[in-house]
């Protein structure tokens, strides 16, 4: 069995832009990846690639094995979309417009009724989308997305401008779609939006990939400082200070609390070095670095 | 063949929806109706000829109005979804480009076939109800007239497709389709009229002469109706043109199906090469 996905040195120019530079990457059956870059970093574009909309200018794209622009209608068939900002013809009903698009992907229209019930629209079928809510368009659009269980999943930025309760709920209709084996990429601006729910991460800056991997190695890979913090006991806070060393980068705060930066070496040093201390320490966490720490080490090191 | 009536029949549920059927339907009609009733006054109500008199004035009424709502629902077709975002969806199912179009073009065709029959049906019905007689001639010809103007829709409804893959915007693809209007029902039968005047019969011969009107899908709409059949030629006072243009029918009609096929085929090819 060959990759599901397989993106091959994919160059993209719209005249003299190039939406996409020398960007290469497989993805594998049953993986949950998040593309992640800012707006106008290339994720569409690789999404429009991967979906056959364009061509690749240099590099080649295989969906299933094949070229996805050439149309073909096996592929297609066992693929789903969900646009950036999707949108209906408001005229129509929302099981009206799931019909149709089951119609054209050859599936029966009787699995309709229980794909509306998975997305909480079940009351709303028989209303205009005209009357629908941003949120309840992206429902059907989720909706839409699932018709003839597909095997690849392009959800593009699906989470932005969801409010929480249906973040969740759409982080729960992905893990689902990962159980029965389902490749789902999920773009996005922030990482930190992911909460973690993918196992692999690509991302993208300027149309070039800056990384790729799952969020530990990441980690590894930026060796980013993680920030031991320590409350110190009334009147210790000198002592604490002399124990733990001279540290660049040592911050006290009002007093009673100590932080220091340190990479992954540094810490367990520091750490077993504060519990030394003994009764003068209250608590010592350990943070790591955020996401949005870890995305912004990405997209500075990337940056000439 | 399956998605082409697919998307045929989701463009006609949807102008069911929002009324355009009904509109366009109704607007057809009571200009007929009117046309029809009013039109009439000045032959008197005893003319042997009455729907003879209809399709003159029917024909004059096609010549401005098919044309105009034919771009109308058209010239968004392409643009329009683009713009929307829903095309981008719609071509990631398993559909071809071409195959949007045609489905669009038959359920637009549909669209103002029943239109047209049922408005310009209504007309002719109650005429034939007052008591006019009508012999079998004048319904043949004013068969063919239903028949050429869903033609002529036909033409301009690729047209307008042909526009709406060209432009990136809804309202450029809106202007161009006026425009477009303008040059074909007004500016070029002003201009060869002015033309004819200042040659004199000079060096335009008949032979270019009907070279020229095959240039204009309305003129060949107007010969088709105006000066086919023989007794509404006579009223039409277009029997004098008919003479010196040396085009049968089956030419004419020839001409209005390349006038439909061409910008299809150019709008097809230009939209499946098209980025989207």
């Amino acid at each position: 069995m060959t990759s599901l996905v397989e993106v091959s040195h994919a160059t993209k120019r719209y005249g003299a832009i190039e939406a996409v530079r020398d960007i290469s990457f497989m993805l594998e059956p049953g993986q949950t990846v998040a593309l992640v870059g800012h707006n106008g970093a290339g994720k569409t574009t690789l999404i429009k690639l991967m979906l056959g909309l364009i061509r690749a200018t240099e590099g080649h794209v295989r969906v299933f094995g094949e070229d996805p622009a050439a149309g073909g209608i096996g592929t297609r068939r066992r693929l789903g979309y969900l646009p950036e900002s999707v949108s209906f013809n408001t005229a129509l009903t929302g099981r009206e417009v799931l019909a149709f698009y089951a119609r054209l992907k050859s599936e029966s229209v009787d699995g309709i009724r229980a794909l509306l019930d998975r997305v909480g629209l079940a009351k709303a079928a028989e209303r205009r989308i005209g009357t629908y809510s941003k949120g309840m368009r992206q429902r059907l659009g989720l909706a839409q997305a699932l018709i003839g269980r597909p095997r690849l999943l392009l959800f593009d930025e699906p989470t932005t401008g969801l409010d929480p309760g249906l973040r969740m709920e759409f982080y729960e209709i992905v893990s689902e779609l990962r159980e029965r084996g389902a490749t789902v990429v999920l773009s996005s601006h922030v990482l930190t939006e992911l909460e973690e729910r993918t196992e692999r991460v690509i991302i993208v800056n300027r149309g070039r990939l800056v990384a790729d991997g799952t969020l530990d190695e990441l980690r590894r890979i930026a060796e980013l400082p993680a920030t031991v913090r320590v409350s110190v006991a009334q009147g210790g806070m000198e002592k604490v200070q002399n124990l733990l060393g001279a540290q660049a980068s040592i911050r006290t705060f009002n007093g009673h609390r100590i932080e220091v930066d340190a990479t992954p070496s540094q810490k367990i040093d520091l750490v077993r070095r504060a519990a030394d201390a003994g009764d003068l320490i209250e608590d010592i966490d350990v943070i790591p670095p955020s996401l949005d720490e870890l995305y912004a080490h990405f997209l500075r090191k990337e940056a000439p | 063949m399956r998605n082409i009536a697919l998307i045929a029949a989701k463009e006609i549920q949807e102008s069911l929806r929002n009324r355009w059927v009904l509109a366009m339907t109704a607007l057809l009609a009571a200009l007929a109706l009117s046309l029809t009733f009013l039109g009439s006054a000045p032959t008197g109500t005893v003319g042997a000829r009455a729907l003879d008199i209809v399709i003159v004035s029917l024909s004059s009424l096609t010549i401005f109005l098919v044309p105009l709502v034919a771009l109308l629902i058209s010239h968004d077709a392409i643009v329009g979804e683009t713009e929307r975002g829903t095309m981008l969806l719609l071509l990631s199912y398993p559909v071809s480009r071409g195959q949007v179009l045609l489905g669009k073009f038959v359920g637009h065709i549909a669209i103002l076939a029943f239109a047209t029959v049922l408005g310009y049906g209504t007309a002719a019905v109650t005429l034939a109800a007052t008591g006019a007689a009508i012999d079998a001639e004048s319904w043949t010809a004013f068969a063919g007239m239903i028949g050429t103007s869903i033609l002529l829709g036909a033409v301009f409804i690729a047209i307008g497709y042909l526009i709406s893959v060209l432009v990136r915007e809804r309202a450029t693809a809106a202007g161009v389709a006026i425009g477009v209007w303008l040059l074909f029902v007004v500016v070029f039968d002003m201009a060869l009229l002015g033309v004819l005047v200042v040659d004199q019969g000079r060096t335009i011969s008949s032979g270019t002469l009907s070279a020229l009107l095959l240039l204009n899908p309305t003129d060949v709409y107007r010969l088709l109706n105006l000066a086919g059949a023989t007794n509404v030629s006579a009223f039409s006072g277009m029997s004098g043109l008919a003479g010196a243009v040396a085009l049968g029918p089956a030419k004419l009609l020839c001409a209005l199906a390349a006038w439909t096929l061409v910008p299809l085929a150019a709008a097809a090819m230009i939209f499946s090469r098209r980025e989207l």
